[in-house]
This record gives C-alpha cells, sequence and structure tokens, in this order.
C-alpha cells in the first residue's frame, strides 16, 4: 500500500472495546515522517479512543503499533513517551499554581535532584524561539490564557523530544487568530521533520493545515484520502455517512404563533468564553427547530439560558411575548417552559431520590400534593402511578431510588413530569442519546405528539439523522451563532455538515 | 527598663520555643501530607501515639533520643494506617483522620493508665551552641535549646528547599494539585501519597514524643491536650509553607508561655481561661489565614482530599 513511503507508525487492526459498544473496530492508521494528518470525525467516532491507545491510556484488545519499523507495546503515557509520542489532550495536563518551568520538567527523570530554573528556562525560550512564539517560563499557569497554556503543552511535549504530537481538537478553546498562530507552529514543526495527528472535526482546518486526512464513522474506518484530492463536500459526507433517511409519520399542521424569541443573546461558557455570540433564534407553536452543531459550539449555553440555569450578558428571551430574560428556572417554569436536560441524571432527575419524589418535583408546592408544611405522601403516589402508567414507565420500587431505572425508563419519567406540566416550550437537550431503540422511538414520537398539540418543541441534538426525522427545521450552530436555518423537507446533507463545520454560512 | 522584667521575657520566649517545636514537628508534616493531596485529621491522635511510645522507650532503654524514635516510628505506622485507607482504598479523608485521633487517644489511655504519673529518669536536655548561644537576647531565647528545637530549626529550612527548589517538591506538590497531571507525566502518585503521609505521621510522633521525653518527662493520658487541633489549624494558617509554619508554630507557643508565666505570676484571670487562650487564638489564626488566602492566590492544594484513580471509560 505504501510501504516505499517513509512511515513513522503504523497502527494495525486496532480493536478496543468497552462495556455495549467497540469505540474501535479494526481500525488501520499510518502516519508519515514530517506530514500533518488529520483523524476526522463526529463526536464518538472513535478518534479520541484510538489516541489514547496510542499515548498509553488505553491498552487496545487487538492489533498492533509500529513506531519506525519497530514493534511497541505502549501501556503507559510514560512508554509512549518513550517511544516518542506527545499527546496534548484537550483538557491540558498542567498544574495552575506551578510555573511554565515546574510543569514542563514535572515526572521528568533526566532532571537532577535540584532544579536549575535558569537552564531549564533558557532550554524552554530556545524552543520557543525556533517556532517562533513566545512564553515566560517564570509565568505561572494560571496567568496565562488558554492560548499560552496549550503553547506550554507543546513545549511540554518537544522538551521531552517527542517526534509524533497528537493534538485532541487543539482549536476547540482558541480563537480565530491564535487557532493561525497555532497552524503556524504545526507547519514550522512539520518542515523540522515531526509527525503530527491533528484531531479535528472543523472542515476549513482540516483542508488549510493537514496533508491527509483519515475519517473515522461510529468506531469503523471509513477512509484516509490526501487532502488535496478531496473536497470539503466530500469529507462531510466521508464523516456524516449516508444519505439515506427513514422518516416518521409527521402530520401537517398549521404552525401557530410564535412562542420562544431569543434576540441577540450574548452569554460566557463556564470558562469564561464568550460562548453565544449575538444569537438570534424564534420557534413557533406546532414546530420542532432542531438545532444542530458539533458540541461546544454553545448549544449547551443557549439551552441554559433559555432555561434560567446561565445568565445572558445581553441580548433579550421572550416567551409568549413576555420577556424572559434571566428569570429564575421557577418563573419559567410558571410560563410554561419546560425542560428535558442532556445530562438527565445530574440536572433532570435526582439519583439518589425515589420515583416518587422525582415525580413530584415540579408539583410538590401546589395542591393537592403540598398542605401547609407538610407532603401528601398519599397524593404524590397517585401522581407518580398516574404518570408511570400512562407512559408506560418499568418502575420495580416506586420508593427505591430513581438511578437504579435504566436510562430509557429515566428519560420516560423525565418526559412524562415535564409533559404534564403542558408546556408551551419544551427544549429537549440531547434526548435520546444513550437509549435503546425503543425508547429513542416513543421520545421522538412523544416530541412529534406535543408538536402536534401545538407546542414549540427546541431539539438540541448531535445526531443529525434524528433531527431530519423528527425537526421541521434545523438551525445549525456554529461559535455561538446560528449559521443558516434549512427546512428539513427539502435538505442536502453536505450542506448541513459544511455549515456545522463552519465552512459556509446560511444558503438563502 | 527594669532588668527582672527584661530576663522574664527572655524566660517567657525561650519557653515559647520549646512549646512552639511541639506545634511545629506536626505542622510541618501535616504541610507536607497536605501538599500530597491527603488530609490527616489524626495529628492529635498520632502526637498521643508518639508521646505514649516515646516514654515507654525512654523509660525501658533510659535513653530519651531512643525513645523519641520509637514514638516516631509509632506514629509512622498509625499513619500507614490512615495512608493504606485513604490512598489504597480511597477511603473518606476526613472520617479516616477522626477515626485515628480516637484510635491514639483509646490506645494510649488503655496502655498507658498503668504508667500515669511515673517520671523518665533521664530526659533530653538542652545543649547551648557554643558561640551563638552567647549573642545577647538572641542567644539564650534560640540557641540554648535542645537538639530537637535545633531539628526543627534545620527541618524548615531543608524542607522549604526540598518544597520549592527540588524536582521531589515539584512532583509533591503536583500530585496534591493535579493528580490526573502528575500521573500523566510518569509521577508515582500513590507512592508520593503514601511516602508524605507517612512521613508527616513521624513528625507528629516527633512533637508528641517530644512532649514526654523532654518537656514534661512523665505520663498522662491526653498529655498532648489538643496541639494535634492547634497543628492542624496551623497548617492553614501557614498557607502550607515550612517558613510560616515556623511562624504560626512560635507564635502559639509564646500564648501557650505567656498564659503559663500569667498563671504563675498568679493573675486574677481565672487559670481555666488563661488556659483557653490558644484555643481562641486558634478562631483568630484560622479567619485572618482564610482571609488572606481570599485576597492572594495561594491556599489550598487543589486535590486535598480528593482520592484519585486512573480513569477507565
Amino acid at each position: 500500500m505504501e510501504g516505499q513511503e517513509q512511515l513513522m507508525l503504523v497502527m494495525s487492526n486496532i480493536t478496543k472495546r468497552f462495556p455495549g459498544i467497540v469505540a474501535n473496530d479494526h481500525v488501520n492508521f499510518a502516519l508519515r515522517k514530517g506530514e500533518i494528518h488529520t483523524l476526522l470525525g463526529e463526536n464518538g467516532a472513535g478518534k479520541s479512543t484510538l489516541m489514547n491507545v496510542l499515548d498509553g491510556i488505553y491498552y487496545p484488545d487487538e492489533g498492533e503499533i509500529v513506531i519506525e519499523g519497530k514493534r511497541v507495546d505502549l501501556r503507559s503515557p510514560l512508554d509512549s513517551m518513550k517511544h516518542g509520542i506527545g499527546m496534548i489532550h484537550q483538557n491540558f495536563m498542567l498544574v495552575d499554581s506551578l510555573s511554565v518551568i515546574e510543569n514542563v520538567i514535572l515526572g521528568l527523570e533526566s532532571q537532577g535532584f535540584y532544579i536549575d530554573k535558569k537552564s531549564v528556562a533558557d532550554r524552554i525560550e530556545a524552543i520557543a524561539r525556533k517556532y517562533n512564539f513566545r512564553v515566560d517560563p517564570y509565568a505561572k499557569i494560571w496567568q496565562l490564557s488558554v492560548g499560552e497554556q496549550q503553547r506550554v503543552e507543546i513545549i511540554k511535549t518537544l522538551f521531552k523530544g517527542a517526534r509524533i504530537l497528537i493534538l485532541d481538537e487543539p482549536t476547540a478553546v482558541l480563537t480565530p487568530q491564535e487557532s493561525e498562530e497555532l497552524f503556524g507552529i504545526l507547519r514550522e514543526m512539520k518542515s523540522e521533520g515531526k509527525s503530527i495527528i491533528f484531531i479535528s472535526h472543523k472542515l476549513n482546518e482540516v483542508m488549510s493545515v493537514s496533508d491527509r486526512v483519515t475519517v473515522l464513522r461510529k468506531g469503523l474506518l471509513v477512509g484516509t484520502v490526501d487532502t488535496a484530492s478531496v473536497t470539503e463536500r466530500e469529507l462531510a459526507k466521508m464523516m456524516i455517512g449516508r444519505d439515506v433517511l427513514f422518516r416518521l409519520e409527521r402530520k401537517e399542521i398549521e404552525q401557530g404563533r410564535e412562542v420562544l424569541k431569543v434576540e441577540d443573546a450574548q452569554a460566557h461558557n463556564d470558562r469564561g468564553i464568550m460562548a453565544l455570540n449575538k444569537l438570534s433564534i424564534s420557534v413557533h407553536g406546532g414546530e420542532i427547530m432542531g438545532v444542530a452543531g458539533v458540541a461546544g459550539n454553545g448549544q449547551v449555553e443557549l439551552a441554559e439560558c433559555i432555561t434560567g440555569l446561565r445568565h445572558l450578558v445581553s441580548g433579550h428571551v421572550t416567551v409568549e411575548g413576555i420577556d424572559v430574560t434571566n428569570a429564575t428556572p421557577c418563573t419559567l417554569a410558571s410560563a410554561g417552559v419546560n425542560y428535558i436536560p442532556a445530562d438527565r441524571l445530574g440536572v433532570g432527575l435526582v439519583p439518589n431520590l425515589s420515583t416518587v419524589d422525582n415525580a413530584m418535583l415540579r408539583k410538590y408546592r401546589q395542591k393537592p400534593m403540598c398542605r401547609g408544611t407538610f407532603i401528601d405522601y398519599g397524593a404524590a403516589c397517585t401522581y407518580a402511578d398516574g404518570l408511570i402508567e400512562k407512559f408506560d414507565i418499568a418502575v420495580p420500587l416506586r420508593n427505591a431510588p430513581i438511578k437504579v431505572l435504566s436510562g430509557g425508563n429515566m428519560q420516560k419519567l423525565l418526559l412524562a413530569r415535564e409533559i404534564a406540566e403542558n408546556p408551551r416550550l419544551l427544549i429537549a437537550e440531547h434526548p435520546t442519546r444513550g437509549l435503546d431503540v425503543g425508547a429513542t422511538e416513543f421520545v421522538r414520537k412523544t416530541l412529534l405528539e406535543e408538536r402536534d398539540n401545538g407546542v414549540a418543541v427546541l431539539l438540541i441534538s448531535e445526531d443529525l439523522d434524528e433531527i431530519l426525522m423528527v425537526a421541521d427545521r434545523v438551525a445549525v450552530m456554529y461559535e455561538g451563532r446560528i449559521v443558516g436555518i434549512v427546512d428539513t423537507h427539502h435538505v442536502d446533507i453536505a450542506q448541513i455538515g459544511l455549515m456545522m463545520a463552519g465552512a459556509v454560512g446560511a444558503k438563502a | 527598663m527594669n532588668p527582672t522584667f527584661g530576663s522574664i521575657l527572655i524566660k517567657v520566649l525561650a519557653g515559647a520555643v520549646q512549646s512552639g517545636t511541639i506545634l511545629l514537628l506536626p505542622t510541618l508534616g501535616e504541610v507536607l501530607t497536605e501538599r500530597s493531596g491527603v488530609l490527616n485529621l489524626g495529628l492529635e491522635g498520632l502526637m498521643l501515639i508518639g508521646a505514649f511510645f516515646g516514654f515507654l522507650g525512654a523509660m525501658k532503654t533510659g535513653n530519651p533520643y531512643i525513645g523519641l524514635l520509637l514514638g516516631m516510628a509509632a506514629a509512622a505506622a498509625a499513619a500507614a494506617i490512615h495512608a493504606f485507607i485513604c490512598v489504597t482504598l480511597r477511603g473518606n479523608q476526613t472520617v479516616t483522620g477522626l477515626a485515628l485521633t480516637i484510635f491514639g487517644t483509646g490506645l494510649t489511655s488503655f496502655y498507658g493508665d498503668s504508667w500515669v504519673s511515673q517520671r523518665l529518669t533521664t530526659a533530653i536536655k538542652p545543649m547551648a551552641i557554643p558561640g551563638l548561644s552567647q549573642i545577647p537576647v538572641v542567644g539564650p531565647i534560640l540557641f540554648s535549646q535542645d537538639l530537637i528545637v535545633y531539628a526543627g530549626y534545620i527541618l524548615v529550612a531543608l524542607f522549604w528547599f526540598l518544597l520549592f527548589k527540588t524536582k521531589v517538591g515539584v512532583n509533591l506538590r503536583a500530585v496534591g494539585e493535579n493528580a490526573k497531571a502528575a500521573d500523566a507525566m510518569g509521577v508515582n502518585v500513590v507512592g508520593t501519597r503514601y511516602f508524605w503521609t507517612i512521613l508527616g505521621g513521624a513528625l507528629a510522633g516527633a512533637g508528641g514524643a517530644y512532649i514526654t521525653c523532654c518537656i514534661h518527662p512523665y505520663w498522662l493520658n491526653g498529655i498532648t491536650s489538643g496541639k494535634g487541633w492547634i497543628a492542624v489549624a496551623l497548617v492553614v494558617f501557614a498557607m502550607w509553607n515550612p517558613f510560616n509554619s515556623l511562624l504560626g508554630a512560635f507564635l502559639f507557643g509564646s500564648i501557650e508561655a505567656l498564659q503559663l508565666q500569667l498563671q504563675a505570676a498568679g493573675t486574677y484571670i481565672n487559670s481555666a481561661l488563661l488556659s483557653m487562650l490558644p484555643y481562641i487564638a486558634t478562631f483568630l489564626v484560622i479567619i485572618v489565614a482564610t482571609l488572606i488566602v481570599r485576597v492572594r492566590h495561594v491556599g489550598t492544594p487543589k486535590e486535598l482530599g480528593i482520592p484519585y484513580a486512573r480513569e477507565e471509560k
């Protein structure tokens, strides 16, 4: 195949299984000397697993790894380091309170007992100079910006003499300018003869920085191609897969009036970076609006802003004409906003409370469950039984902690509880993630029923098939904005894929 | 200036250095233990174990230094139990530490009962350092002490150097701040935590044994009277820094010495109230330290009390 090429690394037939899932299914991957090779795929395609195998964090169930013609056995990150592999994780492996120097020499055997800060600082600066960037070796990590921290990670791997660098979605946390600088550094390293594996799902970056691309989908290898010989559109199709979709029965119904209106919303994420950039969206009654996008483009923050869990820096949220900007979750609930959060067992339900307790969480302050100071458990049980029967939830013991239920039954209860409130706006975030086929279908049908009843549904999902199957329109999010809204009746998957990757804007 | 007042002050301060050293040793040990991410609330129990076995060793061998070493070894062994439960079994560190204190109190009271009020014939004696002890004021306060006090000075400097200037220190701090990152860089997280927990235990034992082998060379149940708890508070006051530990320990030593002198001088203040002084000061110190920590960016090691397990999917 590519025997005549100078191969740095060959991974063949790598298989890694986790309980209930095959994360890598006989994947082959070859890296040449002095190339930037992108590993492309959607979330859950198995990119990170494959790289964690290479970094010694996971040990593969099958397959072999050959570095420069020699078979290697990588059992820990230290093993990988010794073979010249350096991984830069998405969540940096840096100790905040230590200085750059201390982070760089952490765990190094080559350093003596006493730390000669001056000489380490000189070497750090020499590495930085070689690749045309600057870093203060004496600064503490917490004082540095995210971009600078990433450079410290790069220096760390180079300091240890890495010849193969793995960067796991390195631009996810960077501004466009910082990304450009990073690409400059990567190209410089390539010309030095280093081999770089670049994990990404942003197509424009892939096209601009890499020599070859290997695409994974659902744990399987789709193929390896030269970047020069493919288009973004072709890559998008390889990444997302089949065009064929089967559809659920969707009634044609009259679209109602506007229920949710978000105008110019701006909000920070947990790191304090602006995650919503003047986002505007509107959802009507009797409509399911799908929100598609690669994880981390502001979907979580959007849902949290509408449900009162995150503070808007600027902008407005109105529900049925009433301004509910930065209202409390309680006010929003009484305004008819109900929420199926992505983290069903952390945000949606209380794991250690019983099914009855969880069922009454929205109702316990009202009659008949609330009688002055006391809760009428008789009424609560009756109410819970009603939900259990209506939604056909399998609950072995309704007083046992809800965490013992299966994922599907938990989700059914959550859905039942929220829908029983007669919502005007229902926000569903990854409502079928991790559910089996039956439960998935049930959830989707329930969402469609709500739509038919005139509820406005905002469906946030990373599963494009799901959105196309259920939603009437799909809004594609990229970097905190809606880059385009497409009608799902006449849709072009490749077009959505390109929009998700930020390659094109809205289509007229 | 009244010459008698001057000599009394020197005497008080020399006593303060001794009382301070009792606190300094466990504080230093706990600073290092907590830097590795392990919280050991068992200091009081470890000090009692050190005090009792130190006393017993000195009694049986007639050599208070051998007694001291035995006390350290016994406390180190007890700290190893703490390490096993907290690091290997990933148990709750707060509860385990409290259990260790109860264990130490019970064990030493049980075996100590028959030894109550017995005295050592030979205790650790002061050894003035030639030259340094001749310096006016400073000499009699700091350099006319016993070997344990001098060892305390040296350990402060040694641990400061180790913590901030050597690779061992960087590894130690990294383990307590971000065990995952340290592990990814090839640092032995489990080994580091074991080592510093056991060493911290040995130092707590030394603090306890210093009481019975030197300052009060007899046995009483509960002889440490809460000094282990004060040491736990001092670690916060010291902001996990060996030099600040010295300051804090000697400050508390001064309060202790002052109240003893006030009692001896026969003031009108109730002696029970005076004995409370160090414990009241503990509150003040914690308040001050908390305020400082809030303003400056130094503080608790980030993963203090959090067990580490290598992540599996």
